[in-house]
């Protein structure tokens, strides 16, 4: 059944959304959340278990001191005041991918709280509220057999693998973010890249969104213009990716416009994301949803962080990626656009890497933001995924200022280093492509290019110069494009002149 | 959902066993239920006892053991052989456990 959906600029001249986010980071750390098994990702399925992510009896769970500095730390970068001492909670629920009926959590005690984070749209900021930041523990991992695509309806078991029950995992809540209005869907986008950026920052998570260490559940509701309360809102789970993010609360507020103008109410309720087609699908109703029974976990103990500690874990925090973009587009002379658009293409760390290896800003960004992202494209893969170096494209800029290879030929260069050739300077030696100097070579291609077309010489001796072009033109033909047209020029000029 | 009892607490009437029963997914009798609720509304008036206590003079209490910062190093130890832990479930598959069909919810 497909839900009927209201045009988007029609929707915001009735209503306005308010959008929340919950996120869920698995922590970097090497060994699990209350036992010492290994995180490593893509391993054989249920060789990372023991006692404890089993939930054997009589087996007791130990915190890993690294994930309280790590949720610590990522409470601090988004400003939060950090809990003197707090409780782990047990969340009571059957599911088979828990193993010991509950999750380990958080509840009323949560380890960091009213923190915020600014993200910009359109030039625009936007003040997100962080209501809390807290630490739990990763489920398994369910595989549906039997029905198709590996979904659950229809299936007639489920597979488990218990290699990713017990992984440290903080989860970040937003406050409600009222006011963003048409730009609500990029507003929420835009804080889970933020989020993403500081915390790998932080070195705390490698934050893969395609992996499953940053997932994000997306609350949307819609309320009519002016009005004192809050719609219903749903919360849509499922979104793997920072577009579906977007398109998500994009669909959602499509989708709840329709059900209010058609005078009905919106179900309080969970959805699932489709990123094959956009769309969003009911999940579990509210009405029906479990009652967890928190209650204190009584096998750890209390966390209560030292006030100094907290400190020296402060003062220790590494720039933050919003103070880096400032700095960096100080450094580089960049208007607020070009900025963007170099975040945007994913090319800031490349382009801060080229530079590093000692390539001026101004030629490093016009590699990876022009042949570099164009070649990006072109294969269907993020720029960090070519197959080339930042130090790499340093050396191939060094190379066109130094004038061994020109533009068309570094292109031709670019093509052996993506091809696993080796550096720039061996592509060159191994290719032969360098330019062509005054050589025997370069001076007998100029004299057949004259004699092969006395016509244009003519032209040329009669003052129509521009004819000249023809003639640099069959010598970079005869040369494949190894000679300097500027030489080329200048001594086909000398010789049309003496001649 | 219940009348408090006249001790002061909260008596667990049937409809509470019956949502606690469906949460623990087990499937309990219409006899079971009434005699449950009987027997488990027992069980907390006497805890509630305890609520006659005077605590006005004393901090609450927060864990059994005086401790804090009980944690270890984020170091790797051995986890079990898999065929160990396998052994230990019903039924398993394609070196995972196999559980039946997962009704009602989608993760």
């Amino acid at each position: 059944m497909s839900d009927t959906l209201v045009e988007y600029h029609e929707l915001l001249t009735r209503y306005e959304p308010v959008v929340g986010l919950e996120t869920h980071v698995e922590l970097g750390t090497a060994s699990k959340m209350f036992c010492g098994c290994a995180t490593t990702f893509g391993a054989e399925p249920n060789t990372q278990t023991c006692p404890v992510c089993l939930g054997l009896p009589g087996s007791l769970p130990v915190v890993n001191a690294e994930a309280i500095a790590a949720t610590i730390r990522i409470g601090l970068a988004l400003g939060c005041r950090i809990a003197s001492w707090c409780r782990f909670a047990r969340k009571n629920y059957f599911y088979p991918d828990i193993p010991k009926g509950f999750q380990t959590s958080q509840y009323d005690e949560p380890l960091c709280t009213a923190g915020h984070l600014d993200v910009e749209v359109d030039g625009e900021t936007y003040r997100v509220e962080i209501e809390r930041v807290h630490l739990e523990e990763d489920t398994g991992k369910n595989l549906h057999v039997g029905g198709s695509t590996g979904r659950i309806h229809g299936a007639s078991h489920s597979l488990v693998d218990f290699n990713r029950a017990g992984i440290p995992l903080v989860e970040i809540v937003t406050r409600p973010i009222p006011g963003a209005g048409a730009r609500a869907p990029e507003v929420a986008r835009a804080y889970v890249a933020e989020l993403r950026d500081i915390v790998q920052s932080l070195g705390a998570s490698d934050v893969r969104m395609e992996q499953g260490s940053l997932r994000c559940d997306v609350n949307t509701s819609l309320a009519p213009i002016g009005s004192l309360e809050w719609g219903t809102r749903t919360e849509t789970k499922n979104v793997n990716s920072l577009r579906s993010v977007e398109r998500a609360v994009r669909y959602e507020m499509r989708r709840q416009a329709a059900v209010l103008d058609a005078g009905s109410r919106v179900r309080q309720e969970t959805r699932h994301f489709h990123e094959d087609t956009g769309s969003t699908s009911p999940g579990r109703s509210k009405e029906e949803a479990t009652d967890y029974r928190y209650f204190p976990e009584p096998d750890l103990v209390p966390v209560a962080p030292d006030e100094e500690w907290v400190a020296a874990l402060a003062a220790a925090l590494p720039e933050l990626p919003a103070a880096r973009r400032a700095r960096l587009q100080q450094e580089w002379g960049l208007s607020g656009t070009e900025m963007t658009w170099l975040v945007n293409a994913g090319a800031l760390g490349l382009v801060e890497a080229t530079v590093a290896a000692g390539a001026g800003p101004a030629d490093a960004r016009k590699w990876w933001l022009g042949e570099l992202a164009r070649r990006a494209n072109d294969a269907g893969v993020e720029l960090t995924a070519l197959a080339v170096t930042p130090a790499q494209v340093a050396e191939l800029g060094r190379l066109v200022a130094d004038g061994t290879v020109n533009d068309k030929l570094a292109r031709q260069v670019l093509d052996g280093v993506l091809a696993g050739e080796g550096d720039p300077a061996q592509v060159v030696r191994a290719r032969g492509l360098a330019v062509m100097g005054e050589s025997d070579e370069l001076v007998a291609a100029v004299e057949e290019a004259l004699a092969g077309n006395p016509d244009v010489v003519a032209k040329v001796q009669a003052g129509k110069v521009a004819a000249l072009g023809a003639l640099v033109g069959a010598v970079m033909r005869t040369t494949r494009g190894k000679a300097d047209a500027a030489t080329v020029k200048r001594m086909l000029e000398e010789r049309v002149a003496g001649s | 959902m219940s009348t408090p009892s006249p001790q002061g607490t909260a008596g667990l009437g049937r409809d509470d066993v019956a949502h606690l029963a469906r949460l623990a997914r087990l499937a309990l009798t219409d006899e079971e239920l009434d005699s449950f609720a009987g027997q488990l509304s027992a069980v907390l008036d006497a805890v509630a006892e305890v609520g006659k206590a005077d605590v006005a003079d004393v901090p609450p209490m927060t864990h059994a053991v005086p401790l804090t910062n009980v944690t270890r190093p984020d170091v790797v130890t051995p986890s079990l052989p898999r065929d160990v832990v396998l052994s230990q479930a019903p039924a398993a598959e394609d070196d995972r456990f196999r559980v039946p069909q997962i009704l009602g919810e989608e993760e």
